[in-house]
């Protein structure tokens, strides 16, 4: 199967070809919204930043999302007042090629001009980015994300290790697949630092889930009691492999923080837990929790780079993204039954009999290139285009972490 | 009876279906009869484990034995402990890098 791809003057090249809306304030969140709406159905996607006082990853992760391939252009709309740095945003984004513009809402004439020259420069940006190039994509120039969300006791025994096939075949054939959730990974640190591609990044793969452990017993978060027996799991590493399977079987190649793109084709860690250790080495959550839901974790991903991102769902989870489609993966057979339009493969089947986890790991497989290739999602059927971002920092990353980096 | 395995290298095999107490199961060649009812989500060995010897599931290491298992037993709190010392254990207290 081939993938056409819109080429971007980055020379990066992505699946869906959008015009984003991006508010730098809660304040301007209506306005942009109200110019979004509208065009909803028609390739022009809502996100933005809502809090007023600067913040270095914010910025980095509207860069990255602004800057993202699947994005043609972009308007960012201000109050005038918050602190965003826009005018460096807007450089930064022009910077990369695209048709850029922004929009200060105090200066513009209020609420309704706003609106009014907004909607006309997202109307003349979609005519502009039809005319954005045509590229085949390799499966070698892809990047997905996995993520679980509303798990139970059958997401780690039919959609995750689905997923984990599926990751194992895209990265042999040299895709950069990105997992994550390093705190739901405790009791298999030293499990994962095992498959490390190289010495230096083991320390750095169990200090990950160190930290993701201390932050969330700081933050007085019961995620890390062992695993519940009633379901039949019976130690802490085997509940917490139930998650990791999504990853499958390929050696790490190296750790990510928010906005890092992996250089290469691999398996990498995403590590989305903040860096915030007070003087005296103790972690200190001053952010609150790391993510506040699943959709921060997704736009965490794809401000990584991710085409599309696998979400497996016991529960069944029904959300999207914007940016970027979102396959759903529904590991429980019930739940499917009742959630079937919101989800994209059935990995219940394996429960049923009716298919080996090998088989929902090729459909799932098949489901990247035909995603990709610009056939919808579910979500992005039902008009799913979620965002949340709220702030958190990071210290850069380490040598050992992603040798090469660009 | 529907059984998974995860992984070609687990010697223990997750329960698909419900077994109820009292039913006949067959696992790898070998007949039991289930004492108790037997939940989606369990697990009961492949082969014969050694006590001592790790238990394999998803291809890693999520144990070892505390006692012998037989090919069919049920694995759970009974006959299998965790191996896990977690790693920031250990470093509790000391000075820390971010």
């Amino acid at each position: 199967m081939t993938i056409p791809g819109y080429l971007r003057p980055d020379g990066r090249k992505g699946i869906r070809n959008l015009v984003v809306v991006a508010y730098l304030v809660e304040c301007a969140h209506h306005v942009a919204r109200e110019i979004v709406y509208p065009l909803r159905a028609h390739g022009v996607h809502l996100l933005g930043f809502p809090g007023c006082y600067p913040n270095s990853y914010a910025h980095r992760m509207l860069h990255q999302l602004c800057t993202h391939p699947n994005v043609g252009a972009v308007l960012l709309v201000s109050l005038g007042c918050e602190g965003f740095n826009r005018s460096a945003l807007l450089d930064e984004i022009r910077a990369s090629g695209r048709p850029a513009d922004l929009l200060i809402i105090q200066q513009t004439g209020g609420t309704r001009r706003t609106i009014e020259s907004g909607s006309a420069w997202v109307n003349s940006a979609l005519e502009q980015i039809h005319k954005v190039p045509r590229a085949e994509i390799g499966i070698d120039e892809l990047i997905i994300g996995t993520v679980c969300g509303g798990s139970d006791a059958t997401s780690g025994i039919t959609a995750n290790p689905a997923v984990g096939r599926a990751f194992d075949r895209l990265v042999k054939n040299g895709a950069r697949c990105i997992f994550e959730e390093t705190g739901e990974l405790i009791g298999c640190e030293q499990i994962m630092a095992a498959r490390a591609a190289r010495p230096e990044l083991a320390p750095a793969l169990t200090a990950c889930v160190e930290k993701a452990a201390h932050y969330y017993t700081a933050m007085g978060h019961g995620s890390f009691a062992p695993g519940n027996a009633d379901g039949g799991l019976t130690t802490q590493e085997e509940k917490s492999m139930g998650a990791y399977s999504k990853s499958g079987n390929s050696p790490i190649a190296g750790i990510l923080k928010p906005g890092d793109v992996p250089p290469r084709g691999g398996l990498y860690l995403l590590d989305v837990v903040p860096d915030t250790f007070a003087a005296d080495g103790s972690v200190s959550p001053r952010w609150g929790f790391p993510n506040i839901s699943d959709i921060q974790e997704i736009g965490e991903l794809i401000a990584c780079g991710s085409h599309l991102t696998l979400f497996t769902t016991g529960r069944g989870s029904v959300v999207g993204s914007a940016i970027s489609p979102v396959i759903k993966i529904c590991a429980n057979p019930e739940t499917y039954r009742r959630l079937s339009e919101d989800m994209d493969v059935n990995a219940g089947r394996i429960l049923d009999g009716e298919a080996s986890i090998d088989e929902v790991g090729d459909e799932i497989y098949r489901l990247v290139l035909g995603v990709a290739a610009g056939a919808p999602t579910a979500s992005e059927q039902l008009g799913h285009q979620e965002f949340s971002l709220v702030y958190k920092s990071f210290a850069p990353l380490g040598p050992e972490c992603l040798p090469g980096a660009v | 009876m529907r059984f998974i395995r995860l992984h070609p290298d687990d010697n223990v095999l997750t329960v698909a279906s419900a077994i109820g107490a009292g039913q006949a199961y067959e696992v790898e060649g070998a007949t039991l009869i289930a004492t108790q009812a037997i939940a989606v989500g369990f697990k009961v060995a492949a082969c014969p484990i050694a006590s001592g010897a790790k238990v394999i599931k998803y291809g890693a290491v999520i144990g070892s034995a505390s006692q012998v298992i037989n090919t069919g037993d049920v694995v759970h709190t009974h006959n299998l402990k965790s191996d896990y010392l977690p790693t920031y254990a250990r470093g509790e207290g000391e000075a820390r890098t971010p």
